[in-house]
Formats: structure tokens, C-alpha cells, sequence
């Protein structure tokens, strides 16, 4: 089936999700660079603190700030621009803060909101806030409309769904309005909610020590005025995400375990009524199908070629280990296939070169931008 | 024995998809073999060591693997439920806070706490007197640590917490479990890395964030899925001509041959990099041509720890 700009033919945002070490961020950027130069004007978001992009790019850094990728740079590695590629990396903590600053009232609850300790590990340090912040941002540059695409590289948390959930979470979190209806106990709340919760509270209270309470406390009072305008956006933003201009890419590898986990998350997008687009598998050892069944003894042929028994020997064991991976990859990606009841599983070959930089970018764009025909010619040509 | 299985807690980490739970799985296999009673934990509800010890689930238990060798999967909400009860002594309060709802919303929101009660339950682990009844004494507690955009999220947890919480019985456990985590002579900490580009760069900065952020020392770095130097550049050369030469099965044949010379070598060119860009002793670990990663693959890995 499709290549990779048939399937986002049309769309303005393009996701790329998956587990940790299947390549998402280099798929991320390959997508966005081949994109640019079909002629869209794409940044591409990264939230990786490792600044994996800005090495892929060969930007020295990346910021909070779009920064365009210089096209002479791109063009001296064989990548003819006819749009524009931007990137950008995601410092989550100045994301929140701005957000912050955007719902606040005014400027004493923004700074009561900012000095806050528990804002702060929140904002920075703590499961949540990265992926929430993504969204966030996100839906900040398709408001402001000035990309045609947008590609995210999502953050690579070990459940590939913490992203999804993440701003629900968080936002459940500041809303706080179990905890601050009990956080008064003189209050009428507290008589309503009964002594029960007034006991529990106390025995929370042994526990957690009063102060981390204190500092949660002031903390959903601070944010109080900002509530009903985080549940808006939140909501916005689930809106933006199934959107049908949206696309949902998975990304994967082909050994067991990244299949597996590329099926479940495929079946939570649909579960979340989310639009799936497809799923690139990277890193696959192609066989040498067409020539297998060409029987003849290799081993044999390989000594008559080399003359060298010891060589041949090693030639053949090398070629046996290889073509074991090969067909446990084939097995892997036909389960992944079945599963996603789809024909269009895009395979990107384990390339000779690990892909680091913009010429490695533009190999593995000749794969994502083919159609699945010339694809299969491509890998073929390699072995 | 190498030194790092003699300490009594050991955290392998490391970014997704580097073959972490298999190299943990390892570690514990060699410290059983060698009379070691030893704990494989994971923590999260994925159950990799599970996958690999090739049981249905491992779960909330800590349940016996081979000989000396135990594995338990940390459930935050069951590691929580064990912290209330080991704290409060009364049933009647217990009763009343599990069931309060306050309770399951700060035990959900508050930030950070499901990581601390996680490392409370491997410090749990680690201890020879045990808090939990009839608990089992181990010698040595190995943790499958998470993999996240943070690398050091999880172990900076009880840093941040005691931070935050000023005074009271989380603060100074909070404190208590920092400590422990820093503690070289009984805690030691591996990275495990591929021979790639950016996970050498990754595991580069994340042993310089583990020191700079939480105070600890990398003991050992594991360059895993080395691939074997079965070709000399000479060989190289000539299949190489072969290859531009031939058709069929022999054309593949050294086609792969040729592959795996040029990735044996880029991957030379990473170790070395990495032995610069480290502190820590690099140790390597082979590429195995195995179509999973299982049980097999960990003891053939086991054998190979040095």
C-alpha cells in the first residue's frame, strides 16, 4: 500500500507513537524532512531531553522556539527543498509556565502559581507534564496556523499510552476538587462530606506530614481561578487529537515485544476513536526471498567461488544467522498485519549505516516515500 | 564475582529498547548460580521478566524462579497499600482510609508518590530484617528500572519528595531511601547501552545526570548486541568483489557478509567512543542471533557477564 505522503495527504498534524528504542524520533524528523520537501512548510516537535532531534537535524541545539533547518545544509546531504523544515524541542517547564501565564487572572495568581513548590516539581521533574505540555504545544502551533504539518515525536514513556492520558490526568490533578472540598475542615463541605473524611484526612495528615497538605492546598487554591479554563483547553485539545486532519503513526521494531506492544496500542487508538494511519516497522532484516528455493548446496558454491573452505564455512554460518532474523521479522510483521487487519505495514530495512544524521534521514526517506512496490525493489536491490 | 553482584541492591538502567530486563535477568541468573538469593524486580505492570522467565505472571508476589532466584512485578497501588499498612497498626484505620476517597485521589495525583512507594518496596526488599511477615531474606536485589524521558526521573524521586514534603514521616523516609539509593558500598548502578550513535550519546549524558542530579557513581556500563568481527578487512574487500560479481544465494551470501563487516565495524567505532565518553568500566555483551530474546538468551548473557 501507501507511501508515507499518500497517507498524510491532507492532514495538518501527524503523531508518531511507540515504545522507546524503535527509532520514533528519526522516523519523526525522516517524515518531516521528506514532507519540507514536497513542498510543506513542517516543524517538527521533539520532546526528548536527550536533544536526539537537533542531532538528526544537525542543529547544534533546539529550543521552545520553532528554528528553521538551514536548506543548504539539507541539499549539501542530496535533500531538495521545495518547502521548509522547522523543529523544535519541547522544554516542558517553560511551555507550563507560559500556559500559566496565559490562563492566569492575573499577575499575582500567575507568580502565586509559579513560586509554588509543588508547581514547580510538577512543571518540571514529574511524570505527566511532559506529555501533557506536547499536547499543549501542539495545539498552540495549530492555532496559530503557521505550519501546513506538524509532526510529533511523542515522549518515550514505557506504555505508549501514558501520552494520550496524560492531560486528563493532569488536569483531574489541578482541578483537585475532591481534595480542596476536604482540605477545609471548618467549612461546610466538611460537614457535609461527615467525620469520616475529617478522620481520614487526620490519618493522612500522620502519614504525608501536614506540609506536603499545606503545600498541596495552597497550591489548588492558587490555580483555582484557572481551573474551568485548563478543563476547556483540555478538552479542546482531545478534539484537535481525533480530529479526521490528524494521523496516528506507530511506530515499531520487528522483534516480538514492539509488535505486541504496536497491536495494543493500534487497539487503544481505535478504543479512543483516535485516526490511525499506519504503522512503520524500522530496523527489519529483509530475506533473500526471491532467491530462496534456488536450492543448490551454498556452502558447496561458496568454496568453489572463494576457495577457501574456512572462509566459505564462516560466509555461510554469517548468511544462516541472518536469514533466521530475516524470518522471524516476516513472521512478526504478518502477526502485526493480521492484527491491524491492514496490507499497508511499511518495513524499513536494517540499514548497513546507523541513521544519525541528515544523509541517513534521506535513506530511510527512500523507503517511507515509496510506494510499497518500489519498496520491495529497493530492499530487494541490497541483498 | 564481579564486584557490582556483591552489593545488596543493584538498579539497571537505561532508554527503552536497549534490552534492559534481559541484561537484569542475567545479572540475577549469575549471582543465583553463584549461591546468591536473589531478586529480580520490575516496576511497572508490563511484566518483561516475566515474558522472559516464560511465566503467565509474575504479579504482586515474590515468586521463585530457579534455584535462589525470585522475581516480583512492583505494583505501585499494591506497594502502597503495604506502606499504609505497615504504617498504621490500627485495622479500623486502615479500613477507613482505603476506603476514603481522598485517599485514592492523593495516592493517584500526587506527583511522584507512585515512584516513591515503588523504591520503598525495593528498599522493603533489600532489608534483612524484613517489615513484611514472613518475609525472605535476599542477598542481593536487582531492579529492572523504568525506561523514560527522564533517565534519572526514578531515582531522583526521594530527592524530590523529601523536598517537598518538609517535615513528617515522608520526609524522612523520603530521605532515608535517598540515602540508600546513593549509598555505594551496598547500592550499585549499571547503564546498559547499544553500540549506536545516539544511545552512546544517551548513556554518556545520563551517567553525567546520574552523578550530577542524585549523587550517584555509575559502577558499570553494558555495551549490549555487539555484533562478532567474523570477516577481516581483507575478506571484506574480496566478498565484496565477489558480491558485484555473482547472482543468486552467493551474491546475498556475501552481500551479508559484507553487511555485518561494515556493522561490526561502526559498532567498533561506538564502543570506543563510549570507553572515552565514560567514567565507568565499559563491559560488552554479544549480539545474540536469537529470534527472542528469552530465558536462553539471558543465561547465554549470564555466561558472558564479566
Amino acid at each position: 500500500m501507501s507511501a508515507v505522503d499518500e497517507i498524510l495527504e491532507g492532514k495538518d498534524i501527524c503523531i508518531c507513537a511507540g515504545s522507546g528504542g524503535v527509532g520514533k524520533t528519526t522516523t519523526a524528523a525522516a517524515i518531516a524532512t521528506g514532507m519540507a520537501a514536497r513542498g510543506l512548510k513542517v516543524c517538527v516537535l521533539t520532546i526528548d531531553p536527550a536533544k536526539r532531534l537537533a542531532d538528526s537535524l544537525g542543529l547544534k541545539e533546539l529550543g521552545n522556539e520553532a528554528k528553521q533547518v538551514d536548506p543548504a545544509l539539507l541539499e549539501r546531504h542530496g535533500v531538495e527543498m521545495k518547502g521548509e523544515l522547522w523543529a523544535m524541542m519541547l522544554d516542558a517547564k517553560a511551555t507550563f509556565d507560559e500556559l500559566v501565564a496565559r490562563q492566569a487572572p492575573d499577575e499575582e495568581s500567575r507568580d502565586r502559581v509559579l513560586d509554588n513548590r509543588i508547581y514547580q516539581q510538577i512543571s518540571s521533574a514529574l511524570a505527566g507534564s511532559q506529555e501533557y505540555m506536547a499536547m499543549e504545544k501542539l495545539f498552540e502551533l495549530h492555532t496559530e496556523g503557521r505550519f501546513d504539518l506538524l509532526v510529533l515525536d511523542t515522549p518515550p514513556t514505557r506504555n505508549a499510552l501514558d501520552f494520550l492520558d496524560a492531560p486528563r490526568r493532569l488536569t483531574q490533578f489541578i482541578e483537585g476538587r475532591s481534595l480542596r472540598v476536604f482540605m477545609r475542615p471548618s467549612g461546610i463541605a466538611a460537614r457535609v462530606a461527615g467525620r469520616s473524611a475529617t478522620v481520614a484526612l487526620g490519618v493522612l495528615k500522620r502519614i504525608v506530614g501536614f506540609d506536603l497538605l499545606a503545600d498541596l492546598a495552597e497550591f489548588f487554591n492558587a490555580f483555582s481561578g484557572m481551573v474551568d479554563g485548563f478543563q476547556a483547553r483540555a478538552k479542546r485539545v482531545n478534539t484537535l487529537l481525533a480530529d479526521p486532519h490528524t494521523c496516528f503513526l506507530v511506530v515499531c521494531g520487528p522483534q516480538g515485544e514492539p509488535i505486541d506492544e504496536a497491536v495494543y496500542f493500534h487497539r487503544k487508538l481505535v478504543e479512543a476513536k483516535l485516526p490511525f494511519g499506519g504503522v512503520i516497522v524500522n530496523k527489519v532484516h529483509y530475506p533473500a526471498e526471491r532467491l530462496r528455493g534456488d536450492g543448490g548446496d551454498l556452502r558447496a558454491a561458496l568454496v568453489e567461488r572463494l576457495g577457501d573452505d574456512e572462509l566459505a564455512g564462516r560466509v555461510a554460518e554469517n548468511f544462516a544467522d541472518y536469514q533466521a532474523l530475516a524470518e522471524r521479522d516476516a513472521r512478526n510483521i504478518e502477526h502485526l498485519a493480521a492484527e491491524l487487519r491492514t496490507s499497508g505495514v511499511i518495513r524499513v530495512p536494517y540499514l548497513d549505516e546507523d541513521v544519525h544524521d541528515l544523509g541517513g534521514l534521506a535513506e530511510i526517506n527512500r523507503y517511507l516515500f515509496a510506494s510499497s512496490d518500489e519498496r520491495e525493489a529497493l530492499a530487494a536491490g541490497r541483498t | 564475582m564481579p564486584d557490582l553482584l556483591d552489593k545488596r541492591l543493584v538498579f539497571v538502567t537505561g532508554k527503552g529498547g536497549v534490552g534492559k530486563t534481559t541484561v537484569a535477568v542475567a545479572l540475577g541468573l549469575r549471582a543465583a548460580a553463584a549461591g546468591k538469593r536473589t531478586i529480580v524486580c520490575e516496576v511497572s505492570s508490563q511484566e518483561n521478566a516475566s515474558r522472559i522467565f516464560e511465566h503467565t505472571e509474575v504479579g504482586f508476589h515474590e515468586v521463585e524462579m530457579e534455584e535462589n532466584l525470585w522475581s516480583i512485578s512492583i505494583d505501585p497501588d499494591e506497594s502502597m497499600r503495604e506502606y499504609v499498612l505497615l504504617q498504621l497498626k490500627v485495622r479500623a484505620m486502615r479500613d477507613l482510609l482505603f476506603r476514603s476517597r481522598i485517599f485514592t485521589y492523593l495516592a493517584a495525583a500526587t506527583p511522584g508518590l507512585k515512584e516513591l512507594v515503588t523504591i520503598g518496596k525495593i528498599w522493603e526488599l533489600a532489608q534483612l530484617d524484613r517489615k513484611v511477615k514472613s518475609g525472605r531474606k535476599y542477598d542481593l536485589v536487582i531492579v529492572d528500572a523504568p525506561a523514560t524521558g527522564h533517565g534519572i526521573g526514578f531515582l531522583q524521586t526521594p530527592r524530590t519528595f523529601a523536598a517537598i514534603a518538609r517535615v513528617g514521616p515522608i520526609h524522612s523516609q523520603a530521605q532515608q531511601l535517598d540515602r540508600l539509593i546513593t549509598d555505594q558500598e551496598h547500592t550499585g548502578t549499571a547503564i546498559v547501552a547499544l553500540p549506536e550513535e545516539m544511545p552512546v550519546n544517551e548513556s554518556a549524558a545520563l551517567e553525567a545526570e546520574l552523578r550530577s542530579e542524585v549523587g550517584i557513581a555509575v559502577d558499570r556500563v553494558y555495551l549490549n548486541g555487539l555484533y562478532p568481527e567474523r570477516f577481516s578487512h581483507q575478506e571484506a574487500e574480496r566478498l565484496a568483489e565477489v558480491a558485484a560479481g555473482e547472482n543468486g544465494l552467493v551474491r546475498a551470501a556475501a552481500r551479508a557478509a559484507v553487511s555485518e563487516h561494515g556493522r561490526a565495524r561502526s559498532q567498533r567505532a561506538q564502543l570506543a567512543r563510549l570507553r572515552r565518553r565514560v567514567e565507568a568500566p565499559v563491559r560488552t555483551l554479544p549480539f545474540l542471533f536469537e529470534p527472542e530474546l528469552g530465558l536462553e538468551a539471558a543465561r547465554q548473557l549470564a555466561k558472558r557477564l564479566h
